[in-house]
Parts: structure tokens; sequence; C-alpha cells
């Protein structure tokens, strides 16, 4: 079955926003709007997009249907409902507005949503797991909205994998006092390109876990927004991604805290190898005024394992009230360390099966938190692979 | 029976002001079941004796030869040093993180043997390793060397000497930083991997406190990298007495 059944086209998807022309000051003043037109064509030097290759994306910011749909397949515990939605009831859900021309474009041009509804109370064992796959480079829109009803506990896995050009806007409303875990594993072929914002809206004393697992892809760029609905609510942002030469993968995420007495943490790390290999992580933290006794972490790390591969790495935090709880980030991109390998080596463990579990070690204490065996099984496995690769190479 | 022998080796490294050379013709032969120790001041070079043996590609060789039984050790990788038998205790041990101790000992003992340990007996070993030196069984899930303290360290180290069971095994400072207590604790590993192999010993230090547990059969004063006067155990008593100044251009010249 395809779960995005055809919507007519709605009104109201162009609901302008106040947006005005002054240039980026605050994060909180970053343009969000529903309407694709409030968003110029990106030429690549804005901030949001400087470090992304807007010249491979050209059918990303066209404004205008999708020529293809997403081939999708799911699997829904008991309990779980899957339906649709038109685009202007989505929005009337007052759901975060999208950040970028393609985010816009994805979601007013999507012709609904595909919304995931899991009940209140609900204690689901298993995943829910969507699986998006395409097999052609045509533009397809994903719009999906996960809602987590109240206190319900639940696990959601979105996978993509094959070739496509993804736009993709995903909203996840979290319940008050629910628990929710998102993973997003991006196992594109090398061809696609997916570009996605993902909204992770924290009910009041709600946990959620938003987990960004990219190793596939030749462009791949992640926007993770984290905002918090009441007190109490924890968002919790892992990532871990792999690159190759000649892939981009970049992530941004974006914790706002206006709320009271919520949390963030935020732990990302990542993997280079192969000349042109391309990552880009940006973590912007905002603690509004209101938002007394936050408490804030995030932490990125790249691994460099060889030479022409390329980190960059932005932590930015903006306080607006002295009342926290703490706030800290750091941010390290570091070669492969020639002395572990040498202390491993002297205990006459061969260069390739030391630097292995050197890389795995690396990795190890972020998908220890990932707590879905099977992702986390999965990723290990993906990541021999990608050494594998590197061996052989 | 194995020998290592060390003959005329000169070594230099890379520094901000230029090639150095730090080893100035160091000669010496150890047997099985022999303890050598170094003693030397501060920056004679006796670290990079040391590591100039396991293979760091920090240092290089100019001149000379490392021979065990015969083979040739310059020319082999540093992982094919530990596998012939050669172990370096670290005077600095690194940290690596996400690596527990039990796997980097399970993966070390594989390597080192060509095969896997049996399980049964392999972790019946280790736990009997641990707690011969006073190691608490938590630290067989802690990341290696992570968070350790300096005695920890030295500790891990000679946990690794007795279960990987090297022909030779050269001790850097091992016996540095630790207290009394755990100085003879470590000092006991390290004759039980010596009873229980015969292997040889090469102790670097700059203290003769851990040669009252260790004995040498012969000992070495090393200075501004070579050495300078051997003997047997009584020239450590005399360095005891008289220091290293009669060695240094310092001694000599007052
Ligand atoms: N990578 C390097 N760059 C510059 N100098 C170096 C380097 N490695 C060693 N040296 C120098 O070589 C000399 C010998 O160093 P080494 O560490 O071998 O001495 P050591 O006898 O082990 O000293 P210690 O008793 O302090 O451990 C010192 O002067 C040291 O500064
Ligand atoms: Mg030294």
């Amino acid at each position: 079955m395809s779960l995005l059944t055809p919507q007519r086209p709605t009104e109201g998807a162009h609901t302008h926003s106040a947006a005005t022309m002054v240039p980026d000051q605050s994060r909180a003043e970053r343009r969000a709007s529903f309407d694709p037109a409030d968003f110029a064509v990106p030429h690549g030097r804005e901030e949001e997009w400087r470090f992304t290759p807007v010249d491979r994306l050209g059918p990303f910011f066209r404004d205008e249907a999708a020529g293809a749909d997403a081939d999708w397949h799911e699997e829904l515990p008991e309990g779980v409902t899957l339906s649709t939605m038109p685009v202007a009831d989505w929005q009337a859900l007052g759901v975060p507005r999208p950040q970028d021309r393609a985010a816009a474009v994805a979601a007013a041009r999507s012709g609904g949503v595909a919304v995931v509804d899991v009940p209140a109370e609900a204690e689901l064992t298993e995943p829910v797991r969507l699986r998006l796959s395409g097999d052609g480079s045509d533009l397809v829109h994903g719009h999906l909205l996960v809602r987590v009803g109240r206190f319900a506990r639940a696990t959601v896995v979105l996978e993509h994998a094959g070739t496509a050009d993804c736009s993709e806007v995903l909203t996840v409303l979290a319940g008050d006092g629910s628990d929710v875990t998102l993973v997003s594993v991006q196992e594109w072929d090398d061809s696609a390109h997916h570009l996605a914002q993902h909204d992770v809206v924290v009910g009041r004393d709600a946990t959620v876990r938003h987990i960004a697992v990219t190793l596939g892809g030749g462009v791949v760029r992640l926007n993770t927004n984290a905002s918090y609905t009441g007190p109490g609510g924890s968002f919790e942002g892992l990532g871990v991604y792999f690159a190759d030469a000649g892939q981009h993968l970049e992530h941004r995420l974006f914790v706002d805290h206006e709320a009271p007495h919520c949390r963030s943490n935020v732990e990302y790390k990542g993997a280079l190898q192969g000349e042109t290999a391309r990552t880009v992580w940006v973590g912007d933290v905002l603690i509004r005024a209101a938002a007394e006794g936050t408490d804030t972490y995030e932490l990125n790390r790249n691994l460099i394992l060889t030479d022409g591969a390329r980190a960059d790495s932005v932590p930015n935090l903006e306080i607006e009230t002295g009342e926290i709880e703490g706030a800290g980030h750091a941010s390290a991109t570091g070669r492969f360390d020639d002395e572990q390998l040498f202390y491993l080596m002297a205990r006459g463990i061969p260069e390739d099966d030391a630097r292995r579990l050197v890389v795995r070690g690396f990795f190890a204490s972020v998908v220890a938190r990932i707590g879905v065996p099977e992702v986390q099984e999965r990723l290990m496995e993906a990541i021999e692979r990608e050494l594998a690769g590197e061996v052989a190479a | 029976m194995s020998t290592l022998e060390i003959k005329d080796l000169h070594v230099t490294v890379e520094t901000e002001q230029g090639t150095k050379e730090i080893l100035r013709g160091v000669t010496l032969t150890i047997e099985s079941g022999q303890t050598h120790a170094i003693m030397g001041p501060n920056g004679s070079g006796k670290s990079t004796l040391a590591y100039s043996i396991a293979g760091h590609p920090k240092y290089t060789v100019t001149s000379g030869t490392v021979t065990l039984d015969g083979e040739d050790v310059l020319a082999m990788s540093v992982d094919e040093r530990a596998r012939a038998g050669v172990f370096l205790a670290m005077q600095y041990p690194v940290e690596v993180p996400g690596v527990t101790v039990s796997n980097f000992l399970r993966t070390a003992k594989t390597a080192v043997d060509g095969q896997a340990p049996k399980l049964r007996t392999w972790v019946k070993d280790v736990k009997e390793a641990m707690a011969d030196l006073r190691m608490d069984p938590v630290f067989a899930e802690r990341n290696v060397n992570e968070g350790f303290s300096g005695g920890e360290k030295k500790r891990h180290e000679i946990l690794q000497m007795e279960l990987l069971q090297p022909k030779f095994a050269v001790l850097d400072e091992t016996d540095s930083g630790l207290d009394v207590d755990a100085l003879r604790v470590v000092s006991e590993g390290v004759n039980r991997a010596k009873d229980k192999t015969g292997a040889g010993v090469l102790l670097i230090t700059h203290y003769t406190r851990i040669l009252r547990y260790i004995q040498p059969d012969f000992v070495h004063v090393f200075v501004d990298g070579r050495i300078a006067e051997e003997g047997g155990p009584e020239l450590a008593e005399r360095l005891e007495a008289e220091g290293y100044d009669r060695f240094t251009a310092a001694g000599a010249g007052a």
C-alpha cells in the first residue's frame, strides 16, 4: 500500500509569515513560513546554506508538485493507525513551520500528510516501522506526522533507502508525559539526494529521543528542530554518520528552549574517509528568557580517517537568561590517533583490526545510547562494512 | 632459550629544531630468564630505547641492529614484533575510548597466539590475573586506560604481560607513580610472569626501589643515549648512594 494517498491541493497552504528581511541575528529570527515564496531559491552563500552543495539540488527548490511518489512500506504495531490529512489541517495544528525553501515546497506541494497515530497511554513493545525507498532520480516529497498521545511509549524507525531525490518534512508531536524514540536511518545509494526537516515538539514532561543514522547518500541534509510545549520536557538528539568519498552529509540541529525546566542533550559523532568526504554539523541551542532552569549540552566529534576529507562543526549557544541549570557544548574534529594505533599494535593486533577497534570505540558511546538493539546492531555492522571498504581500498 | 640482541643502536627523532640524535650507540644482549635493569637520569633516552625496540613510528633507527634469535626485529611492523614475543609496558599507557579492557585483552591474546583462547580457561585466567594484581573485576568492562589512575594503568600493563606471555618484556618505569603496596603487587606480577614463562626482562627505572622486589642480574647505567657503565646488582646500590652525578656532565665537572 502507498502511504501517501494523493490529496487535493489544499487551501490555506499559502499563509504568509510576517518575516522581515533583516539578516539573521539571533537564531530565533530565522525565517519560518508555510509559503515557499517567502524563501528565495538559495545560491549557497546564505547562512543556512553556506556548507551545502546547492548546485546539486536544483529540483528541490522548484515550487511545484513532485514528479513521482515515494515507495512506502510500513509495519504498524497493534493500536497504531495510519491515515492521511490535508496539508491545511496539518498547518492548523500549529506545527512548526518550514525553515527553508526545500521544506516549504515539500510541505506545500506534498498533496497530503501521512499521519501515524499512537493512542494515549499505549505502550508499544515493537517499533513502528516506516520504510521509504526510491528507485529513480525523480523528486519525491515525503510529508509525515507522527502523533504520540499522552503517556504513551513508542519507538518509530524511519528508514530511507534506494535512489531518489527526496524532500521530506516530518513533524513529531509528543504528547504530555509521553516517551518517544524516533530513529531516522539514511542508507541511500550514493546517487541519492535527501533534504529533510524534522520537527520534534516535546510535550510537558515528555521525553523524546531523535536519532539520526546517516550512512548513505550523495547529499543528505537533515535539519532537526526541537521545541517544548511546557515544562519538564526532555529532548535527546543522537547522531552517527559515516561519509565516504563524494558524500556530503549534513546535520543541523536547533533546540529552542522556551519553556522552563526542560533538558536537551545532543551528541553526534561522525567519521570521514576518502578524499572529498564531507560532513557538516551545526548545533544551535537557544535558551530564551522564559526558559529558566534549562539544562542543555551538545557535543559533536568527528574522526578523520584519511587525508582530503573535511568536517565542519559549528556549535552555537545563545542564552537569554542567567537562571539556568547548565549549558555547555563541545566540538572536536581530530585525525585518527596514531598513539592509540601504536598501543594496540604493540599488543600484536594487526593494523586493520586496530583501526577497526578504534573507530568502533569512537562510535561506541553514542551507539550504546540508542537503546534500540536492532538499530544498534545494524549500525555497528554498517560501520564494519564502511571500514572494510576502506581497508580494501 | 631466546636472545634479544641490541647492537650499536643509533636513533633520532624529528624535533622543531631539526633531527636530534637520542640513542648514540646502545649495545645490550638479554637472554631468556635474565633481568637487566637500565637506570638513568631524566631525558637520557631510556624510553627512546624502549619505543625503538617496540617500533614506535616517531623514532628513526639510523644504524645498528635489534635481533630476536637472529631475526631482524627492525624489519618487523609493530604488531609483528609483539607477535614475535616482544612486549613493552609503557611509561604512559594510552587511553583507547570505547574499547573495553576485556575486549582488548581477548583481541590481543588472539592476535599473539594466532587463535582465539579457549573461552572457559581464558575467563578464569583473566579473573585470576586481575585478582593477583588486586584489580577490581569492574576494570574488565571499563575502557582501556580511560580514567585509570597512574597505578591502575601500570597494573593493567603488567596484567597484559602476564596474559600475553612474551619472550621479552621491556618495562618502562613501571614503578613510577606507585605507592609501596602497589609496587609490591606489580613486582610480584612481573616475577610471576617470569617464573611461568622464563621471559627476559629489561627493567627501565629511575629508582633502585623496585630492585628490592625484582632482582636484576645486570645493571646498566644509561646516560646521554648510551650505556655508561655496567655491573651486577651492587652497581644499583652504588647509584642509590651516589646518584648519577658521577656520570653526567655536571657531575664530571664538579
Ligand atoms: N618527539 C620528540 N621530540 C623532541 N624531543 C624528544 C622527542 N622524544 C624524545 N625527545 C627527547 O629525547 C630525550 C630522551 O627522551 P626519553 O623520553 O627517551 O628519556 P627518558 O630517559 O625516558 O626520560 P624520563 O626518565 O624522563 O622518562 C629527551 O631529551 C627528550 O626531550
Ligand atoms: Mg622515559
